[in-house]
């Protein structure tokens, strides 16, 4: 019956639609999915000066970064380099932040990130941090969120990219990362049509709470599926964590085809206070691997790596009660928890519907031991005992589904190309909304966590065409922000945004901005090269290294002459930029260098490596309009023949 | 209310004293890309800033127009001013124990001379800051000169600049109210 009322809804709302195109084509806005346009630009304005009620932080896909949003405007506030060499910020240019992009692979300058993750206490946004996850050559990052840097990254070992990643539990205990491509476990030369017997998937637990020591603290060795994506379990669900997976047809080439054959696929819970119980058991088989773990130090203002060689691994077989895998239809994409912590919802990517599982439901079909079957030692539970509800959302496509709080949940459905509301316990279809055009990840701010803050909702949309004014054959990604407070859900702004979004978390401007550093202090600058005080500055030289130890303020830098250097050098430029005031960066960059320049914040030191390759007089400038003289803020260095007798020599205003 | 010139006399020595407590003067800094603005305190022996660095960012901007840095270890002022206040003090506690209208009066008088004098002297370091300027400062404008205001608001060419007692120096004005006032009780008796 409700299927039925449903269905007729969905008519009326075509007819509507239809209704609209015929009979108001002269409307722009509203063939474009706004209502009106006023009440709509009311709804995201925001004053010139005033600032917004929320950040929103998207991930920037392809691009490797993390982009901050303010909402309700649309204001893009920072790009946060992570993944991704940055010449603007010269991230993974200069010195200190070459070691954050150090993989067992060497220097890996590029990452595909995918799903940013807040920290959180007790289920809530906490302000803290933002983790994102390196798909390609699996990483996870930490970004503070007390100066937006990225100060911390992780690689993954025994994963084939971390898709089901980062997902917090409910006290940022752990991040999890599970591989979306199983390979050989470890790896090895294996024929690719080996898969069946060879391949393997790892789900891993990562140490996320003290900054500077995040670590694998085991991975699970789990069958050769595809570890789609995840979300940890709140409230009663609390030491769960749930993965969706496709491909558990353990196909290998034609996915597309072979990986959607399965009726269902499965949702795997894992216990992972089980887990801890096992590794303090001492049942876990240390295996050989290699990974890096890469740490930005704010005290020193440096970047160091870590080769780590071994990681604790834990086999279902050998921990009963470890995992169970929850039928789920038609290879689920997300799996999303609601506030409640007892509905687990699976987004049957290739279906109209929406799964949704009972956790209590869950531990009772545990309890009874009412097993379908079993693989690897993972025992399958009954789809009808675990399922307590179906969605018929008249949609196809399911992706995500995030919550308001107030006992809804909205769910994007790609290739119908709309989010829709429903009813959490009686399923009801309550509202639908069209996006522009197939939305991927949606955001409501905390929408995610136990206390989610219902007012707006941002739609990723994966195809922009015809939204904004034509850019070539590439343009940027487009996002939607929907008015959520009322019963209806009211699009008010398009925006576009950098990369690829692929989710994004949102949290209350006010559990951030008070946390927001506006200097480094000098004094605090435990940076090896520093210099504290002009008088100090110096050029020194070992060998074919010279370093030039250099500070800025406004406006000069000290020294500006340097002879003395020669062809065949390595020079390293530590600048140091005095500046104690908020907003006053220094820049540096000389003329040949190939690299980037230096962007340094007030407080801080950054060393740029030049090795001049001719002889000559070559200019250095400040990059940054830092002030009224910032057209003289410039200098030269003498580059001399190798084995010249012109002395090394560093002056200012001599 | 026989005792009423000596709880007058002691409350103003109080007063004084607070000097030692709160700062005499504060001169704030305002332009518009400075929205948290700069304020710089003068106390009896040193001056500080609304932040650590605030006194920094004054010698920066001033830089420009060539004015001398603020360095509060080179001021003599800040060395013997605190002698000069705890001289206050002794003169008053002489004149509390005495509690005659003549000493009153005396006390008053050279506290008022000490202010005057006081104010005099940040008058004339204000305007060699102001006038001294550096010849080669990169921003030289004809005939202008930077010298921030002794009480009240003036504009220094992006910045408004606003010279006003604070706590301690308002306290300090009151001590002398209160002192006078003493004497002019103690006198009618």
């Amino acid at each position: 019956m409700k299927n039925i009322t449903g269905l007729m809804k969905l008519a009326a709302m075509m007819l509507l639609t239809l209704s609209w195109s015929c009979g108001n084509q002269g409307d722009a806005n509203k063939s474009k999915g706004v209502m009106n346009s006023s009440s709509a630009a009311e709804k995201v304005y925001v004053a010139p000066g005033e600032h917004d009620e929320f950040y929103a932080m998207i991930s920037g896909g392809f691009s490797g970064q993390l982009s901050v949003y303010g909402l309700p405007s649309g204001r893009l506030l920072k790009v946060i380099p992570v993944f991704s060499q940055d010449a603007e910020k010269s991230y993974g240019y200069n010195e200190e932040t070459k070691p954050m992009l150090n993989t067992s692979f060497g220097f890996v300058p590029w990452d595909d990130a995918h799903h940013p993750e807040l920290s959180q206490t007790d289920g809530t946004p906490d302000g803290r941090w933002v983790f994102i996850n390196g798909n390609n050559t699996p990483r996870v990052a930490r970004i503070d969120l007390s100066t937006f840097e990225t100060t911390e990254i992780l690689e993954i070992p025994n994963s084939g990219g971390n898709h089901s990643s980062p997902f917090t539990t409910e006290n940022t205990e752990y991040i999890v990362a599970g591989t979306r491509f199983s390979v050989p476990f470890p790896q090895e030369d294996v024929p690719i049509d080996s898969y069946k017997e060879n391949f393997k998937g790892s789900l891993s637990y990562i140490k996320a709470d003290v900054p500077g020591e995040m670590d694998i603290a085991f991975q699970i060795l789990v069958p050769g599926y595809d570890y789609d994506l995840a979300h940890s379990g709140k409230g009663k669900s609390h030491g769960w964590t749930f993965f969706t997976t496709y491909n558990t047809e353990k196909s290998h080439t034609l996915k597309e085809v072979n990986a959607s054959q399965n009726d269902k696929d499965f949702i795997a819970a894992v216990n992972w206070k089980k887990a801890e119980e096992y590794i303090a058991q001492g049942k876990f088989k240390e295996m050989p691997t290699r990974y890096v773990h890469n740490y930005y130090d704010e005290s020193t203002h440096m970047a160091t790596s870590t080769k780590k060689d071994k990681v604790k691994v834990l086999i279902p077989e050998e921990c009963p009660g470890l995992i169970y895998y929850l039928p789920t239809p038609k290879s689920p994409h997300g799996v999303d928890v609601d506030p409640t912590g007892e509905y687990i919802v699976g987004n049957g990517k290739l279906s109209a519907d929406l799964t949704v599982h009972s956790f209590d439901k869950m531990l009772k079909a545990i309890e009874n031991k009412a097993f379908e079957g079993e693989v690897d030692g993972i025992p399958i539970l009954k789809f009808e005992d675990v399922m307590v509800g179906t969605v018929s959302s008249g949609g196809l496509g399911p992706l995500h589904t995030e919550f308001d709080g107030k006992g809804n949940a909205y769910t994007t459905f790609f290739i119908s190309s709309e989010v829709v509301k429903w009813k959490v316990g009686t399923w009801e279809v309550l509202d639908r909304a069209p996006c522009y055009y197939s939305v991927g990840h949606l955001m409501i701010p905390g929408g995610d966590s136990k206390n989610p803050w219902g007012k707006y909702l941002v739609a990723m949309n994966k195809i922009t065409k015809d939204r904004y004014l034509p850019t070539g054959p590439e343009m940027n990604h487009s996002a939607q922000l929907y008015d959520i407070s009322g019963d209806k859900m009211e699009l008010i702004l398009d925006f576009p945004t950098i990369g690829e979004p692929h989710y994004a978390q949102g949290i209350a401007a006010d559990k951030v901005k008070p946390r927001s550093k506006k200097i480094y202090a000098l004094e605090e600058n435990n940076h090896p090269h520093v210099v504290k005080k002009e008088k100090d500055v110096k050029v020194i030289r070992e060998g074919n290294v010279v370093r030039v130890y250099m500070t800025s303020i406004r406006s000069h830098f000290a020294p500006d002459n340097i002879e003395g250097i020669q062809v065949g050098d390595q020079v390293y430029f530590h600048l140091t930029n005095l500046e104690q005031d908020w907003d006053t960066p220094h820049g540096l960059s000389i003329m040949g260098a190939q690299n980037a320049e230096l962007l340094v914040m007030p407080g801080q030191t950054e060393t740029m490596l030049w090795e001049p390759k001719e002889p000559g007089v070559y200019p250095f400038y400040c990059t940054d309009f830092c002030s009224a003289l910032h057209q003289e803020m410039q200098g030269y260095v003498r580059v001399s023949k190798k084995g010249s007798d012109v002395p090394l020599k560093w002056s200012i205003g001599e | 209310m026989k005792s009423l010139p000596r709880i007058l006399m002691t409350s103003a020595i109080l007063f004084v004293a607070s000097l030692f407590v709160f700062p005499m003067w504060k001169i704030t800094l305002e332009a518009p890309q400075y929205p948290d603005g700069l304020a710089m305190y003068i106390w009896i022996d040193k001056i500080t800033g609304s932040t650590d660095y605030t006194l920094q960012n004054i010698n920066i901007l001033n830089h420009y127009v060539g004015m001398k840095k603020i360095e509060p270890e080179s001021i003599p002022e800040l060395q013997y001013f605190p002698y000069i206040i705890m001289g206050i003090i002794g003169l008053g506690l002489i004149a509390l124990f005495a509690n005659n209208s003549k000493v009153y009066l005396l006390w008053v008088v050279i506290v008022v001379v000490l202010a005057t004098l006081g104010l005099y002297d940040f008058y004339l370091w204000e305007y060699d800051y102001g006038h001294n300027l550096e010849a080669t400062a990169p921003i030289k404008l004809p005939g202008v000169t930077y010298q921030p205001p002794l009480f009240g608001t003036k504009w220094l060419l992006n910045f408004k600049a606003t010279s006003l007692p604070s706590t301690g120096g308002v306290l300090f004005g009151i001590s002398i109210l209160l002192g006078g006032t003493a004497w002019w009780i103690r006198r009618k008796k």
